[in-house]
Protein backbone atom coordinates (compact mmCIF):
# COMPACT_ATOMS: atom_id res chain seq x y z
CA UNK A 1 0.00 0.00 0.00
CA UNK A 2 2.84 2.74 1.43
CA UNK A 3 4.76 1.68 -2.70
CA UNK A 4 1.87 2.72 -4.28
CA UNK A 5 0.47 6.11 -2.25
CA UNK A 6 3.48 7.48 -1.69
CA UNK A 7 4.68 8.00 -5.56
CA UNK A 8 1.96 9.83 -6.88
CA UNK A 9 1.27 12.07 -3.53
CA UNK A 10 5.30 13.41 -3.84
CA UNK A 11 4.15 15.44 -7.35
CA UNK A 12 0.80 16.41 -5.67
CA UNK A 13 2.61 17.96 -2.42
CA UNK A 14 5.31 19.30 -4.33
CA UNK A 15 2.64 20.84 -6.89
CA UNK A 16 0.80 22.34 -4.17
CA UNK A 17 3.39 24.06 -2.54
CA UNK A 18 4.43 25.55 -5.82
CA UNK A 19 1.19 26.99 -6.67
CA UNK A 20 0.72 28.12 -3.35
CA UNK A 21 3.58 30.30 -3.58
CA UNK A 22 3.24 31.24 -7.07
CA UNK A 23 -0.14 32.77 -5.59
CA UNK A 24 0.67 34.60 -2.77
CA UNK A 25 3.76 35.68 -4.43
CA UNK A 26 1.68 37.39 -7.23
CA UNK A 27 3.24 36.14 -10.17
CA UNK A 28 -0.54 34.27 -10.74
CA UNK A 29 -4.01 36.63 -10.41
CA UNK A 30 -6.10 35.00 -7.57
CA UNK A 31 -9.31 35.89 -9.40
CA UNK A 32 -7.93 33.37 -12.28
CA UNK A 33 -6.02 30.67 -10.53
CA UNK A 34 -6.91 29.96 -6.51
CA UNK A 35 -3.85 29.35 -4.05
CA UNK A 36 -4.55 26.11 -2.81
CA UNK A 37 -5.17 27.02 0.69
CA UNK A 38 -8.07 28.88 -0.76
CA UNK A 39 -9.57 26.14 -2.66
CA UNK A 40 -9.82 24.37 1.14
CA UNK A 41 -11.24 26.88 2.81
CA UNK A 42 -14.21 27.20 0.29
CA UNK A 43 -14.63 23.28 0.92
CA UNK A 44 -14.44 23.83 4.52
CA UNK A 45 -16.69 26.78 4.31
CA UNK A 46 -19.09 25.20 2.38
CA UNK A 47 -19.06 21.78 3.22
CA UNK A 48 -22.53 20.87 3.62
CA UNK A 49 -23.53 22.40 0.35
CA UNK A 50 -20.69 20.79 -1.70
CA UNK A 51 -20.87 17.33 0.48
CA UNK A 52 -24.81 17.30 -0.98
CA UNK A 53 -23.80 18.63 -4.06
CA UNK A 54 -21.76 15.13 -4.35
CA UNK A 55 -23.56 12.97 -3.13
CA UNK A 56 -26.33 13.96 -5.86
CA UNK A 57 -23.89 13.86 -8.26
CA UNK A 58 -22.16 10.45 -7.16
CA UNK A 59 -26.03 8.91 -7.27
CA UNK A 60 -26.86 10.00 -11.05
CA UNK A 61 -23.20 9.09 -12.65
CA UNK A 62 -23.65 5.78 -10.51
CA UNK A 63 -26.97 4.71 -11.34
CA UNK A 64 -25.86 5.87 -15.12
CA UNK A 65 -22.89 4.01 -14.86
CA UNK A 66 -24.64 0.65 -13.26
CA UNK A 67 -27.13 1.19 -16.38
CA UNK A 68 -24.22 1.85 -18.77
CA UNK A 69 -22.77 -1.41 -17.71
CA UNK A 70 -26.10 -3.71 -17.63
CA UNK A 71 -27.23 -2.64 -21.37
CA UNK A 72 -23.61 -2.52 -22.71
CA UNK A 73 -22.82 -6.01 -21.68
CA UNK A 74 -26.92 -6.55 -22.90
CA UNK A 75 -26.05 -5.10 -26.52
CA UNK A 76 -23.07 -6.60 -27.21
CA UNK A 77 -24.34 -10.29 -26.35
CA UNK A 78 -26.42 -9.58 -28.85
CA UNK A 79 -24.40 -7.85 -31.47
CA UNK A 80 -22.05 -10.90 -31.20
CA UNK A 81 -25.56 -13.58 -31.69
CA UNK A 82 -25.32 -13.35 -35.36
CA UNK A 83 -22.91 -11.67 -38.07
CA UNK A 84 -25.75 -9.82 -39.56
CA UNK A 85 -26.68 -8.58 -36.64
CA UNK A 86 -23.39 -6.94 -36.04
CA UNK A 87 -23.37 -5.49 -39.75
CA UNK A 88 -26.26 -4.22 -38.95
CA UNK A 89 -26.14 -2.32 -35.97
CA UNK A 90 -22.64 -2.36 -34.90
CA UNK A 91 -22.72 1.17 -36.84
CA UNK A 92 -25.17 3.12 -35.02
CA UNK A 93 -23.39 2.43 -32.19
CA UNK A 94 -20.02 3.94 -33.43
CA UNK A 95 -22.16 6.57 -34.79
CA UNK A 96 -24.32 6.85 -31.22
CA UNK A 97 -20.72 7.57 -29.74
CA UNK A 98 -19.61 9.98 -31.56
CA UNK A 99 -22.55 11.92 -31.40
CA UNK A 100 -21.56 15.21 -28.94
CA UNK A 101 -22.64 14.25 -25.75
CA UNK A 102 -23.18 18.77 -25.14
CA UNK A 103 -25.26 18.85 -27.88
CA UNK A 104 -27.92 16.73 -26.83
CA UNK A 105 -27.58 17.61 -23.03
CA UNK A 106 -30.83 19.75 -23.84
CA UNK A 107 -32.46 17.61 -25.84
CA UNK A 108 -32.35 14.93 -22.83
CA UNK A 109 -33.53 18.02 -20.68
CA UNK A 110 -36.88 18.08 -22.92
CA UNK A 111 -37.59 14.59 -22.43
CA UNK A 112 -36.33 13.96 -18.73
CA UNK A 113 -37.04 17.30 -17.55
CA UNK A 114 -34.99 19.57 -14.68
CA UNK A 115 -33.36 16.73 -12.52
CA UNK A 116 -31.74 13.15 -11.73
CA UNK A 117 -33.39 11.69 -14.59
CA UNK A 118 -31.21 13.64 -17.06
CA UNK A 119 -28.55 13.54 -14.86
CA UNK A 120 -28.92 9.74 -15.14
CA UNK A 121 -29.70 9.80 -18.68
CA UNK A 122 -26.50 11.75 -19.88
CA UNK A 123 -23.85 9.78 -17.52
CA UNK A 124 -25.56 6.40 -19.14
CA UNK A 125 -25.44 8.06 -23.01
CA UNK A 126 -21.95 8.98 -21.89
CA UNK A 127 -20.60 5.91 -20.64
CA UNK A 128 -22.25 2.56 -21.99
CA UNK A 129 -20.38 2.73 -26.16
CA UNK A 130 -17.09 1.61 -24.18
CA UNK A 131 -18.63 -1.37 -22.62
CA UNK A 132 -20.20 -2.25 -25.87
CA UNK A 133 -17.11 -1.99 -27.47
CA UNK A 134 -14.57 -3.89 -24.88
CA UNK A 135 -17.38 -6.60 -24.39
CA UNK A 136 -18.36 -7.70 -27.93
CA UNK A 137 -14.69 -7.40 -28.78
CA UNK A 138 -14.17 -9.89 -25.87
CA UNK A 139 -16.49 -11.93 -27.12
CA UNK A 140 -15.59 -12.19 -30.68
CA UNK A 141 -12.33 -13.41 -30.06
CA UNK A 142 -12.81 -16.19 -27.81
CA UNK A 143 -9.92 -18.73 -28.45
CA UNK A 144 -11.72 -20.96 -31.22
CA UNK A 145 -10.46 -24.21 -29.98
CA UNK A 146 -12.39 -23.67 -27.22
CA UNK A 147 -15.32 -23.04 -29.15
CA UNK A 148 -14.59 -26.36 -31.10
CA UNK A 149 -14.59 -28.20 -27.77
CA UNK A 150 -17.92 -26.57 -26.39
CA UNK A 151 -19.28 -27.74 -29.83
CA UNK A 152 -17.59 -31.14 -29.69
CA UNK A 153 -19.39 -31.74 -26.50
CA UNK A 154 -22.85 -30.52 -27.63
CA UNK A 155 -22.85 -27.50 -25.60
CA UNK A 156 -26.11 -24.87 -26.60
CA UNK A 157 -25.31 -21.43 -27.99
CA UNK A 158 -26.59 -20.05 -24.10
CA UNK A 159 -24.47 -22.59 -22.18
CA UNK A 160 -21.50 -21.64 -24.78
CA UNK A 161 -22.53 -17.69 -23.95
CA UNK A 162 -22.57 -18.44 -20.14
CA UNK A 163 -20.26 -20.54 -19.36
CA UNK A 164 -17.46 -19.29 -22.22
CA UNK A 165 -18.23 -16.28 -24.21
CA UNK A 166 -18.59 -14.28 -21.42
CA UNK A 167 -16.25 -15.40 -18.57
CA UNK A 168 -13.01 -15.39 -20.99
CA UNK A 169 -14.31 -11.66 -22.00
CA UNK A 170 -14.28 -10.96 -18.87
CA UNK A 171 -10.88 -8.89 -18.67
CA UNK A 172 -12.08 -6.97 -22.02
CA UNK A 173 -15.39 -6.11 -20.08
CA UNK A 174 -13.57 -4.61 -16.96
CA UNK A 175 -11.03 -2.61 -19.66
CA UNK A 176 -14.06 -1.33 -20.60
CA UNK A 177 -15.75 -0.40 -17.35
CA UNK A 178 -12.83 1.02 -16.08
CA UNK A 179 -12.89 3.83 -19.16
CA UNK A 180 -16.83 4.22 -18.53
CA UNK A 181 -16.23 4.94 -15.14
CA UNK A 182 -14.85 8.37 -15.94
CA UNK A 183 -16.58 8.85 -18.64
CA UNK A 184 -20.05 8.21 -16.15
CA UNK A 185 -18.80 11.44 -13.78
CA UNK A 186 -18.41 13.46 -16.94
CA UNK A 187 -21.69 12.80 -18.28
CA UNK A 188 -23.79 13.19 -14.94
CA UNK A 189 -21.77 16.93 -15.08
CA UNK A 190 -22.79 18.14 -18.30
CA UNK A 191 -26.41 17.03 -17.01
CA UNK A 192 -25.87 18.87 -14.28
CA UNK A 193 -25.18 21.79 -16.70
CA UNK A 194 -28.17 21.44 -18.07
CA UNK A 195 -30.88 19.90 -15.31
CA UNK A 196 -29.25 21.39 -12.41
CA UNK A 197 -28.28 19.84 -9.00
CA UNK A 198 -25.08 18.62 -7.95
CA UNK A 199 -21.63 19.57 -8.55
CA UNK A 200 -21.87 20.47 -11.81
CA UNK A 201 -24.74 23.45 -10.60
CA UNK A 202 -22.24 24.56 -7.94
CA UNK A 203 -19.78 25.07 -10.57
CA UNK A 204 -22.12 26.97 -12.56
CA UNK A 205 -23.32 29.10 -9.55
CA UNK A 206 -19.77 29.84 -7.99
CA UNK A 207 -18.98 31.07 -11.44
CA UNK A 208 -21.47 33.45 -11.71
CA UNK A 209 -20.52 34.79 -8.75
CA UNK A 210 -16.76 34.78 -9.28
CA UNK A 211 -15.53 32.21 -6.92
CA UNK A 212 -13.60 30.66 -8.35
CA UNK A 213 -11.82 28.93 -5.36
CA UNK A 214 -15.34 27.11 -4.65
CA UNK A 215 -15.40 25.73 -8.88
CA UNK A 216 -11.68 24.30 -7.90
CA UNK A 217 -13.56 22.91 -4.88
CA UNK A 218 -16.16 21.46 -7.15
CA UNK A 219 -14.27 19.96 -9.82
CA UNK A 220 -11.60 18.31 -7.06
CA UNK A 221 -14.28 16.58 -5.73
CA UNK A 222 -15.56 15.97 -9.45
CA UNK A 223 -12.31 14.27 -10.29
CA UNK A 224 -12.08 12.45 -6.58
CA UNK A 225 -15.52 10.63 -7.27
CA UNK A 226 -14.48 9.93 -10.69
CA UNK A 227 -11.12 8.70 -9.11
CA UNK A 228 -12.91 6.64 -6.57
CA UNK A 229 -15.14 4.89 -9.41
CA UNK A 230 -12.13 3.86 -11.40
CA UNK A 231 -10.66 2.29 -8.46
CA UNK A 232 -13.69 0.37 -7.37
CA UNK A 233 -13.61 -0.97 -10.53
CA UNK A 234 -10.15 -1.83 -10.27
CA UNK A 235 -10.44 -3.76 -7.07
CA UNK A 236 -13.51 -5.54 -8.23
CA UNK A 237 -11.42 -6.78 -11.49
CA UNK A 238 -8.50 -7.53 -9.00
CA UNK A 239 -10.72 -9.65 -6.89
CA UNK A 240 -11.92 -11.58 -10.24
CA UNK A 241 -9.49 -12.19 -12.07
CA UNK A 242 -6.55 -12.24 -10.03
CA UNK A 243 -6.24 -16.19 -9.93
CA UNK A 244 -6.05 -16.44 -13.71
CA UNK A 245 -5.87 -13.38 -15.49
CA UNK A 246 -1.71 -12.80 -16.45
CA UNK A 247 -2.24 -9.05 -15.94
CA UNK A 248 -3.77 -9.04 -12.70
CA UNK A 249 -1.13 -11.06 -11.84
CA UNK A 250 1.54 -9.50 -12.73
CA UNK A 251 0.78 -6.49 -10.77
CA UNK B 1 -4.81 -56.90 -39.84
CA UNK B 2 -4.27 -55.66 -36.15
CA UNK B 3 -4.30 -59.75 -34.73
CA UNK B 4 -0.47 -59.79 -34.61
CA UNK B 5 0.70 -61.92 -31.37
CA UNK B 6 2.13 -59.17 -29.52
CA UNK B 7 -1.04 -57.32 -29.96
CA UNK B 8 -3.86 -60.09 -29.03
CA UNK B 9 -4.32 -59.02 -25.33
CA UNK B 10 -4.98 -55.03 -26.37
CA UNK B 11 -7.20 -56.06 -29.26
CA UNK B 12 -9.85 -57.78 -27.01
CA UNK B 13 -10.48 -54.41 -24.88
CA UNK B 14 -10.23 -52.75 -27.85
CA UNK B 15 -13.11 -54.59 -29.42
CA UNK B 16 -15.10 -53.22 -26.81
CA UNK B 17 -13.75 -49.96 -26.44
CA UNK B 18 -12.72 -48.53 -29.71
CA UNK B 19 -14.54 -47.19 -32.79
CA UNK B 20 -13.53 -47.60 -36.64
CA UNK B 21 -13.69 -44.56 -38.68
CA UNK B 22 -14.21 -44.99 -42.53
CA UNK B 23 -13.13 -42.15 -45.08
CA UNK B 24 -14.56 -42.59 -48.32
CA UNK B 25 -13.73 -39.57 -51.23
CA UNK B 26 -13.39 -37.03 -48.48
CA UNK B 27 -12.58 -33.79 -50.04
CA UNK B 28 -12.40 -30.46 -48.55
CA UNK B 29 -12.03 -27.03 -49.96
CA UNK B 30 -11.50 -23.67 -48.26
CA UNK B 31 -12.34 -20.02 -50.42
CA UNK B 32 -13.74 -22.04 -53.29
CA UNK B 33 -10.91 -23.04 -54.76
CA UNK B 34 -7.90 -24.11 -52.58
CA UNK B 35 -8.40 -27.90 -51.90
CA UNK B 36 -7.01 -28.91 -48.73
CA UNK B 37 -7.97 -32.55 -49.31
CA UNK B 38 -8.55 -34.20 -52.39
CA UNK B 39 -10.73 -37.87 -52.59
CA UNK B 40 -9.47 -38.94 -49.52
CA UNK B 41 -9.88 -43.26 -49.18
CA UNK B 42 -8.47 -43.88 -45.66
CA UNK B 43 -9.38 -46.52 -43.03
CA UNK B 44 -9.03 -46.69 -39.47
CA UNK B 45 -9.33 -50.00 -36.80
CA UNK B 46 -10.98 -49.92 -33.96
CA UNK B 47 -8.23 -49.98 -31.26
CA UNK B 48 -5.88 -48.14 -33.60
CA UNK B 49 -3.36 -46.04 -33.19
CA UNK B 50 -2.67 -44.20 -35.86
CA UNK B 51 -0.13 -41.73 -36.58
CA UNK B 52 -0.38 -38.99 -39.12
CA UNK B 53 2.48 -37.44 -40.58
CA UNK B 54 3.09 -34.85 -43.05
CA UNK B 55 4.83 -31.49 -43.94
CA UNK B 56 3.24 -28.28 -42.24
CA UNK B 57 -0.14 -27.44 -44.33
CA UNK B 58 -0.82 -30.52 -45.84
CA UNK B 59 -4.17 -30.99 -44.31
CA UNK B 60 -3.82 -32.78 -41.21
CA UNK B 61 -5.70 -30.70 -38.79
CA UNK B 62 -8.46 -30.13 -41.42
CA UNK B 63 -8.59 -34.00 -41.39
CA UNK B 64 -8.65 -34.28 -37.91
CA UNK B 65 -11.59 -31.26 -37.52
CA UNK B 66 -13.65 -33.21 -40.49
CA UNK B 67 -13.43 -36.67 -38.42
CA UNK B 68 -14.43 -34.77 -34.71
CA UNK B 69 -17.41 -33.96 -36.68
CA UNK B 70 -16.40 -29.72 -36.07
CA UNK B 71 -16.43 -29.22 -39.90
CA UNK B 72 -17.86 -30.95 -42.90
CA UNK B 73 -16.52 -32.48 -45.85
CA UNK B 74 -17.83 -30.68 -49.03
CA UNK B 75 -18.36 -34.09 -50.74
CA UNK B 76 -17.23 -37.89 -49.54
CA UNK B 77 -18.45 -40.11 -46.37
CA UNK B 78 -16.85 -40.54 -43.03
CA UNK B 79 -18.58 -43.45 -41.27
CA UNK B 80 -18.52 -44.83 -38.17
CA UNK B 81 -18.46 -48.18 -36.74
CA UNK B 82 -20.19 -48.51 -34.15
CA UNK B 83 -22.66 -45.68 -35.90
CA UNK B 84 -26.17 -45.24 -34.42
CA UNK B 85 -24.40 -46.36 -30.85
CA UNK B 86 -23.43 -42.63 -29.32
CA UNK B 87 -20.00 -42.57 -28.55
CA UNK B 88 -17.77 -39.61 -27.70
CA UNK B 89 -15.08 -38.25 -29.77
CA UNK B 90 -12.16 -36.40 -27.39
CA UNK B 91 -9.79 -33.56 -28.88
CA UNK B 92 -6.99 -32.50 -27.88
CA UNK B 93 -5.33 -29.48 -29.57
CA UNK B 94 -1.39 -28.71 -29.64
CA UNK B 95 -1.43 -26.13 -26.71
CA UNK B 96 -3.33 -26.98 -23.33
CA UNK B 97 -6.46 -24.31 -23.75
CA UNK B 98 -7.78 -24.78 -20.52
CA UNK B 99 -10.59 -22.16 -18.88
CA UNK B 100 -8.36 -19.54 -17.23
CA UNK B 101 -10.80 -18.99 -14.35
CA UNK B 102 -11.80 -22.80 -13.60
CA UNK B 103 -9.22 -25.06 -11.65
CA UNK B 104 -7.85 -28.33 -12.44
CA UNK B 105 -10.77 -30.60 -11.19
CA UNK B 106 -13.20 -28.14 -12.63
CA UNK B 107 -11.48 -28.21 -16.23
CA UNK B 108 -11.13 -31.82 -16.12
CA UNK B 109 -14.65 -32.41 -15.37
CA UNK B 110 -16.13 -29.75 -18.29
CA UNK B 111 -17.43 -32.66 -20.79
CA UNK B 112 -18.81 -34.40 -18.78
CA UNK B 113 -20.62 -30.74 -17.16
CA UNK B 114 -21.43 -29.80 -20.88
CA UNK B 115 -22.77 -33.58 -21.54
CA UNK B 116 -25.32 -32.73 -18.99
CA UNK B 117 -23.80 -35.02 -15.99
CA UNK B 118 -24.64 -34.49 -12.18
CA UNK B 119 -21.83 -32.60 -10.31
CA UNK B 120 -20.90 -35.33 -7.78
CA UNK B 121 -20.42 -37.84 -10.65
CA UNK B 122 -18.62 -35.62 -12.75
CA UNK B 123 -16.11 -35.14 -9.86
CA UNK B 124 -15.46 -38.45 -9.33
CA UNK B 125 -14.73 -39.12 -12.82
CA UNK B 126 -12.38 -35.92 -13.34
CA UNK B 127 -10.47 -37.00 -10.43
CA UNK B 128 -10.16 -40.92 -10.92
CA UNK B 129 -8.42 -39.36 -14.48
CA UNK B 130 -6.50 -36.84 -13.35
CA UNK B 131 -5.19 -39.43 -10.81
CA UNK B 132 -4.23 -41.57 -13.71
CA UNK B 133 -2.25 -38.66 -15.39
CA UNK B 134 -0.73 -37.69 -11.86
CA UNK B 135 -2.03 -34.39 -10.96
CA UNK B 136 -4.24 -35.65 -7.87
CA UNK B 137 -2.34 -33.19 -5.34
CA UNK B 138 -2.95 -30.25 -7.73
CA UNK B 139 -6.91 -30.42 -8.03
CA UNK B 140 -7.52 -27.25 -6.65
CA UNK B 141 -5.08 -25.44 -8.47
CA UNK B 142 -5.66 -22.79 -11.21
CA UNK B 143 -3.83 -22.92 -15.03
CA UNK B 144 -1.76 -19.90 -14.66
CA UNK B 145 -0.27 -21.94 -11.63
CA UNK B 146 1.09 -24.99 -13.44
CA UNK B 147 3.67 -25.82 -15.82
CA UNK B 148 3.25 -26.36 -19.69
CA UNK B 149 3.88 -29.83 -18.90
CA UNK B 150 0.99 -30.26 -16.01
CA UNK B 151 -1.44 -27.91 -18.52
CA UNK B 152 -1.00 -30.26 -20.71
CA UNK B 153 -2.22 -33.15 -18.58
CA UNK B 154 -5.16 -31.50 -17.41
CA UNK B 155 -5.98 -31.32 -20.97
CA UNK B 156 -5.24 -35.05 -21.91
CA UNK B 157 -7.30 -35.77 -18.80
CA UNK B 158 -10.15 -33.77 -20.27
CA UNK B 159 -10.26 -35.77 -23.38
CA UNK B 160 -10.15 -38.56 -21.20
CA UNK B 161 -12.60 -38.41 -19.04
CA UNK B 162 -15.59 -39.18 -21.09
CA UNK B 163 -13.59 -42.24 -21.59
CA UNK B 164 -13.67 -41.38 -25.50
CA UNK B 165 -13.76 -43.95 -28.45
CA UNK B 166 -12.23 -41.99 -30.59
CA UNK B 167 -9.13 -39.95 -29.20
CA UNK B 168 -7.77 -36.78 -31.82
CA UNK B 169 -5.10 -35.48 -31.13
CA UNK B 170 -3.52 -32.49 -33.20
CA UNK B 171 0.38 -31.96 -32.30
CA UNK B 172 -0.39 -32.09 -28.69
CA UNK B 173 3.09 -31.81 -27.37
CA UNK B 174 4.42 -29.93 -29.87
CA UNK B 175 5.03 -26.70 -27.42
CA UNK B 176 6.55 -28.95 -24.62
CA UNK B 177 9.84 -29.10 -23.68
CA UNK B 178 11.75 -32.85 -24.84
CA UNK B 179 11.99 -34.28 -21.54
CA UNK B 180 8.25 -33.80 -20.32
CA UNK B 181 7.21 -34.50 -24.19
CA UNK B 182 8.32 -38.11 -23.79
CA UNK B 183 6.87 -38.43 -20.24
CA UNK B 184 3.76 -37.44 -21.89
CA UNK B 185 3.96 -39.80 -24.60
CA UNK B 186 4.76 -42.53 -22.59
CA UNK B 187 1.27 -41.96 -20.28
CA UNK B 188 -0.60 -41.30 -23.58
CA UNK B 189 0.40 -45.15 -25.15
CA UNK B 190 0.16 -46.55 -21.46
CA UNK B 191 -3.80 -44.94 -21.40
CA UNK B 192 -4.12 -46.59 -24.99
CA UNK B 193 -2.99 -49.94 -24.15
CA UNK B 194 -5.39 -49.84 -20.82
CA UNK B 195 -8.53 -48.80 -22.68
CA UNK B 196 -8.08 -49.88 -26.12
CA UNK B 197 -9.79 -46.61 -27.95
CA UNK B 198 -8.82 -46.09 -31.43
CA UNK B 199 -6.46 -42.81 -31.38
CA UNK B 200 -5.43 -40.59 -34.53
CA UNK B 201 -2.54 -38.59 -33.37
CA UNK B 202 -1.43 -35.75 -35.93
CA UNK B 203 1.98 -35.19 -35.53
CA UNK B 204 5.38 -33.50 -37.15
CA UNK B 205 7.92 -36.05 -35.27
CA UNK B 206 9.08 -39.36 -37.21
CA UNK B 207 10.43 -40.98 -33.51
CA UNK B 208 7.07 -39.53 -31.93
CA UNK B 209 4.82 -41.30 -34.23
CA UNK B 210 7.17 -44.95 -34.42
CA UNK B 211 7.62 -44.66 -30.37
CA UNK B 212 3.39 -44.83 -29.96
CA UNK B 213 1.46 -45.84 -33.30
CA UNK B 214 0.89 -49.13 -34.58
CA UNK B 215 0.23 -47.42 -38.15
CA UNK B 216 1.69 -44.20 -39.81
CA UNK B 217 -0.15 -42.46 -42.74
CA UNK B 218 1.86 -39.52 -44.20
CA UNK B 219 0.19 -37.44 -46.34
CA UNK B 220 1.62 -35.09 -49.44
CA UNK B 221 2.03 -31.71 -49.50
CA UNK B 222 -1.08 -31.18 -51.12
CA UNK B 223 -4.73 -32.72 -51.73
CA UNK B 224 -3.95 -35.08 -48.89
CA UNK B 225 -2.86 -37.69 -50.65
CA UNK B 226 -2.01 -40.13 -48.72
CA UNK B 227 2.13 -40.88 -49.85
CA UNK B 228 2.83 -43.90 -47.53
CA UNK B 229 0.61 -46.57 -45.18
CA UNK B 230 2.60 -48.62 -43.27
CA UNK B 231 1.84 -50.89 -40.02
CA UNK B 232 4.51 -50.64 -37.61
CA UNK B 233 6.28 -52.69 -36.06
CA UNK B 234 6.42 -51.41 -31.97
CA UNK B 235 9.75 -50.71 -31.12
CA UNK B 236 11.06 -54.54 -30.29
CA UNK B 237 10.95 -54.87 -26.55
CA UNK B 238 7.31 -54.02 -27.18
CA UNK B 239 6.38 -56.05 -29.56
CA UNK B 240 8.19 -59.52 -28.08
CA UNK B 241 7.16 -58.46 -24.73
CA UNK B 242 4.43 -56.07 -23.69
CA UNK B 243 5.36 -56.68 -20.21
CA UNK B 244 8.94 -55.97 -20.65
CA UNK B 245 8.27 -52.95 -22.19
CA UNK B 246 5.37 -51.68 -19.67
CA UNK B 247 8.40 -52.24 -17.32
CA UNK B 248 10.94 -50.10 -19.54
CA UNK B 249 8.17 -47.47 -19.60
CA UNK B 250 8.09 -47.35 -16.03
CA UNK B 251 11.58 -47.39 -15.83
CA UNK B 252 11.84 -44.33 -18.00
CA UNK B 253 9.19 -42.53 -16.26
CA UNK B 254 11.39 -43.12 -12.60
CA UNK B 255 14.23 -41.82 -15.01
CA UNK B 256 12.74 -38.67 -15.96
CA UNK B 257 11.03 -38.38 -13.09
CA UNK B 258 14.32 -38.29 -11.15
CA UNK B 259 15.54 -35.85 -14.03
CA UNK B 260 13.36 -33.10 -13.75
CA UNK B 261 13.44 -33.47 -9.79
Amino acid sequence: MKKTLLPPLIPFVLLTVIAEFLVRAGFVRAYLVPAPSAVFRAMIDSRVELLQALFATSAGSLVGFVMSALTGIAIAVLLSSSRGVQRAFYPYAIFFQTVPLIAVAPLLVIWFGFGIQTVIASAFVASVFPVIANTLSGILSTDPPLRDLFKLYGASPLVTLFKLRLPAALPQVFTGLRVSAGLAVIGAIVGEFIAGGGLGSVVETARTQQRIDKVFAAVLLASLLGLALFGFINLLSHLTLRRWHASEQAQ
Amino acid sequence: MLQEVGHARRVTSAIARGVAVQLKGVRRVFDSNHVVIDRMDLDVDAGEFLAVLGPSGCGKSTLLRMIARLSEPDSGQIRFEPNGARFETSFVFQDAHLLPWRNVLANAALPLELMGEAKSKRDEKARAVLEQVGLLEALDRYPAELSGGMRMRVSLARALVTEPRLLLLDEPFAALDEITRFHLDVQLRELWQRRGMTVIFVTHSVSEAAFLANRAVVLARSGGAIKLDRRLELPTVRNNELRADLRLGQEMRLLLGAIEK
